[in-house]
């Protein structure tokens, strides 16, 4: 309607203006969203990290035991089995008192000997099971030292506050400063962390069990919902008619992944543990409550692989005569395996990660010992640091903020390498 | 529908030499009709061009020859297509065997994305022609021969078949539809993604291989279908206006529509 020349300079400039204006507002928030979402990340990674990295260290005591074989009743003849039954601590006990000459009442004594792991005595039993020679000799061990100790040391709990509010009395105080000027104490790395199973005392504590549970719960649930998974997918993708159940199943699958985990804890309850008999709180059932989950994403990621394969392909081999299961197993499913394996992991990922279905199947328990199989009572990664996060001893807090370290080092390895296999084998048709 | 449709083929229906004779055949996408009762028959050793605007239906009757159209939702073929006197849509038949005597080759060069020998090897492999590797290893040189790729090939036949360039994968395509050793190779528009020089070389070899198949191509290039075919169907708005030698379509066309599409006045 206006002629372009009548129009007036100064109003298109104006738009011209303000429309530079909003742009540059718009790319503002978004730097701003992103701003915020990275520094809450990374005062994330930073809070763990930092009341986290202390738990890879541990304070060793060093004492010097007579492991006198009268009083074990064992020498470096004995089997290995006896070695293992004997009782360490009176031996060792006795070394630590007879070392603090100066401390002779009765209470003094029970305090000084609070200064050791409760877990000290077995550490003994280990290094004799793997040197019997030592029996009847006297050697200088570097024993753990109890959880609290610990703590004050590395200066996660107050130092200099009363002793009634303090982790350890005065005197215990007193005694670990003795140590540390006599050069009988050290740090070393805390493999026990990695190794052991949970414990009561928190310097003993490790999530040696719940790595293996986790495994064997990852192992069940990628055993039963990778081929169930990608098999569903074939039919629903290549197979099914086109018709209303098809797509109540379609639409029920895009919903299921979608269902809150613990809903899916109480369908494995009910249907695994109470009408299979599954054994409760094993890794089993945690895998078969854990696949119910990572099925739908499954499913999803490999049907969506399966549909991003080019229809020139599978004319390709349809003209050439294959039978329609020919051209999904000799064609298409070779090509949507990169994407389906992707979709598994991040499934996989997602499953070591999950917490609430674990805790109505009864993986929630104290399990001090390594499962042997899938068939053990067992923790799980998350549920463990549940359980440490809350336990009222000091000694858990870094434990708790080690073992989100593990599980997020397992997350971060899953997803680049499901990055890595979506890179690597990528086609470009 | 009751118009005079092929007359040219009806005077020849009784001739020993036709591959294909097809009967009333009509394709239902749903309740639509595409193809509206198609009467052809086709020489045997020979090439014949389908031509017609898009949409016509020359594909979609292409697709009928080794029932492709099978794997479409909704579609349903009525009449009846006889391959050397054997009616091909008889429930009896089983359609691996039928693709195994009808190739096809398509519009898009569409190797898999295997080896070149894989690419060759896999029709015989899943048909069982080969007893030994080396069986295998010769039937791969020579459909690679025959379609004039064994020399550009030979040393490269572990390399993935998508490496090679358009002209080249539509020639190890339709090496790999004479693999198993077709009567009747069905191409869909096989050179109209392919360049000038690529086009003229699937060309020659479309003559060439005349000699051994029966070859039906369909074409939007009414040069092409003039430069290698004897026969030429019109397919218009699922009907076959007109059938006839190649030479009589292009030169003397019966039908008004035949000499407006061919003149380039729609289409």
């Amino acid at each position: 309607m206006t002629d372009r020349s009548q129009r007036d300079p100064e109003f298109s400039n104006r738009l011209v203006r303000k429309r530079y204006a909003a742009e540059r507002r718009f790319r503002f928030y978004g730097i701003l969203a992103m701003t915020l979402g990275v520094g809450a990340v990374g005062f994330l990674i930073f809070t763990i990290f930092s009341s986290g990295y202390t738990a890879f260290s541990r304070t060793r005591l060093a004492v010097e035991v007579f492991l006198d074989t009268n009083r074990l009743g064992v020498t470096a003849q004995s089997s290995a089995e006896e070695l293992r039954r004997v009782s360490y601590d009176s031996v060792l006990r006795q070394a630590w008192v007879e070392s603090f000459p100066e401390v002779k009442a009765r209470s003094d004594r029970r305090e000084l000997l609070q200064l050791l792991s409760s877990g000290a005595g077995n550490e003994i039993r280990q290094a004799v099971l793997e040197d019997p020679e030592l029996l009847g000799t006297t050697h200088t061990f570097n024993v753990l030292a109890t959880s609290n100790v610990d703590q004050i040391l590395k200066g996660n709990a107050p130092r200099d506050i009363e002793e009634s509010r303090r982790l350890i009395s005065d005197k215990q105080l007193a005694w670990v400063d003795q140590i540390q000027a006599e050069g009988r104490m050290s740090q070393t790395f805390n493999t026990g962390f990695f190794l052991n199973g949970d414990s009561r005392a928190a310097e003993i504590a490790g999530l040696g069990g719940a790595l293996i549970g986790s495994l064997y719960a990852l192992l069940v649930c990628f055993l039963l919902s990778f081929p169930v998974g990608v098999a569903a997918a074939m039919y629903l993708e290549e197979f099914a008619p086109k018709n209303r159940w098809t797509e109540l199943i379609e639409v029920n699958i895009n919903n299921l992944a979608a269902v809150p985990s613990i809903v899916f804890g109480l369908l494995g309850l009910a249907v695994f543990l109470n009408f299979f008999g599954v054994p409760r709180g094993t890794p089993l059932a945690g895998g078969l409550v854990l696949s119910l989950m990572t099925l739908p994403t499954i499913i999803i990621a490999c049907r969506a692989s399966i549909k991003a394969v080019p229809p020139s392909i599978r004319e390709a081999a349809l003209g050439m005569g294959a039978s329609p299961m020919q051209v999904m197993i000799h064609h298409v499913l070779p090509l949507a395996l990169p994407g389906t394996l992707t979709g598994t992991i991040i499934g996989l990922a997602q499953a070591l990660g999950e917490t609430a279905p674990l805790l109505m199947i009864g993986m929630f328990a104290f399990v001090a010992d390594i499962p042997g199989g899938p068939l053990q009572s067992a923790s799980a990664l998350p549920v463990q640091i549940y359980l440490w996060a809350e336990s009222s001893e000091r000694g858990y807090v870094e434990l708790t903020a080690a073992g989100i370290m593990v599980i997020l080092i397992f997350l971060i390895a899953m997803n680049s390498l499901a990055v890595i296999l979506r890179k690597r084998f990528e086609r470009r048709w | 529908m009751n118009e005079p449709k092929a007359t040219s083929v009806a005077q020849k229906a009784e001739s020993p030499t036709y591959r294909i004779t097809a009967h009333d055949v009509r394709v239902f996408y749903g309740d639509k009709e595409a193809l509206h009762g198609i009467d052809i028959n086709i020489q045997a050793n020979s090439v014949t061009a389908l031509i017609g605007p898009s949409g016509c239906g020359k594909s979609t009757f292409l697709r009928c020859i080794n029932r492709m159209n099978d794997v479409i939702e909704g579609c349903r073929v009525t009449g009846t297509i006889a391959l050397d006197g054997n009616d091909i849509y008889d429930p009896k038949l089983d359609v691996v065997q039928l693709r195994e005597k009808v190739g096809m080759v398509f519009q898009k060069p569409n190797p898999f994305p295997k080896s070149i020998y894989d690419n060759i090897a896999y029709g015989p492999r899943i048909h069982g022609l080969a007893q030994s590797r080396q069986e295998l290893d010769e039937i791969v040189e020579t459909s690679l021969q025959r379609a004039g790729l064994f020399e550009e090939v030979k040393d490269r036949l572990a390399e993935p078949g998508t490496g090679l360039s358009g002209g080249q994968q539509q020639r190890l395509c339709i090496a790999r539809a004479i693999s198993v050793n077709p009567e009747v190779i069905l191409m869909d528009e096989p050179a109209s993604a392919l360049d000038p020089i690529a086009t003229a070389r699937i060309e020659e070899l479309i003559d060439e291989l005349r000699q051994n198949y029966t070859i039906i191509i369909v074409t939007h290039s009414m040069q092409q279908a003039a430069r290698v075919s004897q026969q030429t169907g019109f397919f218009h708005m699922g009907d076959l206006v007109e059938f006839g030698p190649t030479d009589d379509i292009f030169v003397r066309p019966q039908d008004k529509r035949t000499q407006d599409y061919i003149t380039g006045r729609f289409g």
